[in-house]
């Protein structure tokens, strides 16, 4: 028997219909209510866990307590084994990070959550990439490509996960902003990491003879490493699709983080803003920035990669980025372009247009890039 | 009054004959014919047959052939045939961009039994098949008609092969040309995959527009996309959305500036006969495939032919041998230098070339054209009303109409019952009528599926798939559980698809059957 773990953080989403920007941190919490702000991710919970509520009979079902995810599952008709102990009325992240440890001790196959980008990262810290999680996205952030597209959805995929039934695995970005900058207009966006997340698979059944996207992704990075110029620097972005490109060229990658590359040989892992603009500098020949899109949301620049800043990426210059991207990754953002927010609103300006994605071995997709994400 | 005829067949249930592999049917010494022995004036001439075979090639042990006697291989074929669904007998509508009509049994008679083609090998002398070299000609003469186009070649043995051969083509013209940097393709999203995969085959690198808010390939895109290094674009129009793009024109503007050529997939031309021609469109090259819009049948992965067209500039490349006539007689020519050369044996399926043109002088250029203004307008009435069967959206091109095909969306109704394409697929055969085209890979349009009522089909067999969806559709909103576990009347109940996707589990012979599946 399968089993699931659900895990709601009741507070998230509060600080969004009242404008509030995100509900990290306690203070903020106590304006969102003050506000008026009424939780938004138990009702999407309860949403997601109706459909899997079907599967009842199929299924263990383990919840933290109370308004935590215990609620939620008998609202929905499930009657889950309630594990931890929690002070209902005051939750805090440090008890979806406990919830997430106690499930994965336990064996749950999967764990449902509902929330943000804040909660994904608290069960990312928790328990890393160890067993395959699915967000129900109830956050006022959603940055991280870790959610269904919404709460039917989040049930629906669990659903088939749980059966057995044919559905990806995929690693997704788990990203967060600062809070506090963004409320100052500023967006910093980090990527903290990878989730494994069951996705349904938006392809025709398998019969077609379509390749999987992870051999996609090895025909791309033997494309893009067949065409590296000598003597130039590569600037190689974060994400597990460039990583495919470092994995190709057998050379050490740093998933989160820029790594710079030169005749095929390692020059830099890791490297910050400043490192990399003195490199280039110092380097004076030609370059090209390798970037994917990395989120839910498309974007090329200005999310979990701002060491690739806009003076660096003037010094490169338009015409040598590379953006590379799986087929499925794109139609999944259809209608949507991809997004430049590098910082810089001249530079967004002068990258939008069309861009030239690789997404395979001499392969590739004409896509609109946009500064406005609307 | 016309009797008011019954539309939903609720109470079809598919035969299920729960029928062993012919292998597991075997019986040790079991036979269908007894093939007599050779007799003595034979033996005294070619001996026992065996030894002239070198012994390294010889068979140490017998092949292991199931031994089943003629009566037990008919029934289970019969079997077997019942357990699936053809156009035969039900509505091939379900198979859109492959254009399921109907082809006139005298057709498939001719072919199998008039000595005129069972009788002919292609290495015979060129003068003792004139009949045949001349139903080749004369088909050429009917697509240059059709297309605008200057020459045809019928060679190719399927439509993904025709478009290879033209994209071997403009390899060749470019070369020709002393051209060697142009190594780019240019393709859509909904064009046929074929235009994407073919010319990567044969040595391009793709570049694959998508739609634009409309529907239609991304114009710009296209000009963001062109250079001195692109060869070629190749593109279906109507695409696979049934959207026709009026214009055309442009994009093939557009990469004639930068000195591409320009190839016109129409292996759905069904809604175009007698009404668009890829010369008028600007178009250097085109296809057609003879076993859709040209009434040979679809026959499970052939024959078939892809029937590819060029202008005169280009006909120097076109596959050889080339079926001419000298004013005199059908001669078969090879002397083509520039030419891309043989793309198959002999001179392609000539049953195929033969089924299209009795197809084509049964209808005449008028009754051609008939066939697809048919096509079209059973499309507007189909479409008009799927399109209010709760739960189905189309995308793009709001109140545009389509020609003679539509890609529809059971989006809303996943969204409002959980109910996706797969499951209503699942159901549809519980009513007798064949799975669906879904769409080509991947899908850009959510939970989709492709329908094309062509000419062939009437009210009633429109109406009486209309019914069906409607009735799916109601089912989802009530009980979404039913439509998911469905079929329930059919012969097979969703089998799993690892043994077809996965390396380790597929077989594609008995022994490898076994192997894979622990059976030995």
């Amino acid at each position: 028997m399968k089993k699931l773990g659900v895990i709601v953080n009741p507070v998230a989403g509060m600080g969004g219909r009242v404008g509030l920007k995100g509900s990290d941190g306690i203070e903020i919490l106590r304006r969102a209510r003050e506000m008026g702000a009424e939780p938004e991710s138990p009702r999407r919970a309860i949403e997601a866990l109706k459909i899997i509520a079907k599967l009842k009979n199929e299924i263990e079902v383990l919840a933290y307590p109370d308004e935590m995810g215990a609620d939620e599952c008998s609202q929905a008709g499930l009657e889950p084994e309630v594990i931890g102990s929690i002070k209902s009325g005051e939750t805090s992240p440090e008890d979806t990070m406990e919830a997430a440890r106690e499930m994965a001790q336990k064996g749950v196959d999967l764990i449902l959550f509902a929330g943000g980008d804040g909660t994904a990262r608290n069960i990312y810290t928790a328990i890393g990439a160890k067993i395959p999680v699915l967000g129900i996205p109830a956050g006022v952030k959603i940055h991280s490509a870790v959610y269904a597209i919404n709460p039917r959805s989040a049930g629906e995929v669990a659903s088939l996960y749980l059966q057995g039934q044919v559905v990806n695995i995929r690693e997704a970005e788990v990203m967060d902003i600062d809070e506090e900058a963004f409320r100052q207009g500023r967006v910093n966006a980090r990527l903290y990491g990878y989730l494994k997340v069951p996705v349904e698979r938006r392809v025709q059944s398998v019969k077609s003879g379509a390749r999987s996207e992870q051999a996609e992704m090895e025909g791309m990075a033997a494309e893009v490493a067949a065409n590296m110029e000598k003597d130039t620097l590569y600037i190689i972005g974060p994400g597990t699709t460039t990583r495919t490109i470092m994995e190709r060229l057998e050379l050490p990658n740093t998933l989160l983080g820029v790594d710079v590359v030169f005749n095929r040989e390692l020059v830099a892992n890791d490297v910050g803003e400043k490192q990399l603009f003195n490199l280039l500098e110092q380097h004076k020949g030609k370059a090209h920035i390798v970037v994917t899109a990395i989120g839910g949301q498309g974007h090329v620049f200005g999310r979990g990669n701002q060491q690739i800043s806009p003076r660096v990426i003037r010094l490169v210059g338009k015409n040598n980025i590379i953006v590379v991207a799986s087929r499925e990754k794109l139609v999944a953002l259809q209608p949507h372009p991809l997004l430049v927010d590098t910082g810089d609103p001249d530079l967004d300006q002068e990258l939008s247009g069309y861009v030239r994605v690789v997404t395979g071995w001499e392969d590739s997709i004409m896509y609109r890039i946009s500064n406005d994400a609307d | 009054m016309a009797r008011q005829k019954k539309l939903l067949r609720d109470n079809y249930h598919q035969a299920r004959w729960d029928e062993s592999i012919i292998f597991e049917l075997s019986v040790p010494g079991e036979r269908g014919v007894l093939v007599p022995l050779a007799c003595p004036g034979v033996v005294s001439q070619v001996g026992d047959g065996v030894s002239a075979i070198p012994a390294n090639l010889r068979r140490k042990k017998a092949p292991a052939l199931p031994e089943v006697n003629q009566m037990r291989v008919n029934r289970h074929f019969y079997h077997l045939s019942q357990e699936t669904l053809g156009t035969d007998v039900t509505l091939g509508i379900s198979e859109g961009t492959c254009t399921m009509k109907y082809s006139p049994k005298v057709q498939e008679h001719m072919a199998a039994r008039h000595p005129g083609i069972v009788n002919v090998h292609p290495l015979q002398d060129p003068e003792t098949m004139q009949g045949m070299l001349e139903i080749y000609y004369q088909v050429e003469q009917f697509l240059k008609e059709i297309s605008g186009m200057d020459a045809f070649s019928l060679q190719p043995g399927g439509g993904a092969h025709g478009v290879y051969a033209n994209a071997s083509m403009i390899r060749a013209y470019h070369r020709a040309r002393g051209d060697n940097n142009r190594t780019e393709i240019i393709t859509t999203m909904f064009s046929h995959p074929c235009d994407a995969a073919t010319p990567n085959t044969a040595g391009f690198k793709v570049i694959t527009l998508m739609p634009d808010e409309s529907g239609y390939p991304d114009l710009e895109a296209m000009k963001a996309a062109l250079s001195e290094r692109t060869a070629g674009i190749m593109i279906t129009n109507p695409e696979d959305t049934g959207i026709y793009n009026p214009r055309i024109e442009e994009y093939v503007k557009a990469a004639h500036a930068v000195g591409a050529l320009c190839s016109y997939d129409q292996a759905n031309a069904n809604g175009m006969l007698g009404i668009h021609r890829a010369r008028e469109a600007g178009f250097d090259m085109c296809h057609f495939n003879l076993h859709k819009t040209f009434s040979a049948p679809h026959g499970c992965m052939g024959p078939a032919t892809g029937a590819i067209g060029v202008k005169e500039f280009l006909k120097p490349f076109l596959p050889v041998p080339r079926v001419e006539f000298d004013g005199q007689k059908y001669i078969l020519n090879s002397n083509y230098p520039e030419s891309i050369g043989k793309v198959r044996s002999y001179f392609g399926n000539a049953n195929v070339v033969l089924k299209s043109y009795m197809w084509i002088m049964q209808h005449g250029a008028e009754g051609l054209k008939e066939a697809a203004i048919c096509s079209v307008l059973n499309n507007q009435y189909f479409m008009k009303k799927i399109a209010a069967i709760p739960g189905i959206v189309i995308w793009y091109a709001k109140g545009k109409r389509r020609l003679e095909q539509v890609r529809y969306s059971w989006e809303k109704l996943k969204q409002d019952t959980g109910v996706g394409t797969d499951d209503v697929n699942k159901r549809i055969v519980d009513f007798g009528i064949e799975h669906y085209w879904t769409s080509h890979h991947p899908w850009v349009v959510p939970e989709p599926f492709t329908l094309e009522p062509c000419e062939s089909y009437n009210k009633e067999d429109l109406d009486e798939y209309v019914e069906v969806l409607q009735q799916i559709s109601k089912e989802a909103y009530a009980d979404a559980n039913f439509v998911k576990t469905a079929p329930h009347k059919a012969a097979s109940h969703r089998p799993t698809h690892e043994a077809i996707d996965e390396a380790e589990l597929i077989a594609v012979t008995w022994r490898q059957y076994q192997k894979k599946h622990g059976k030995k």
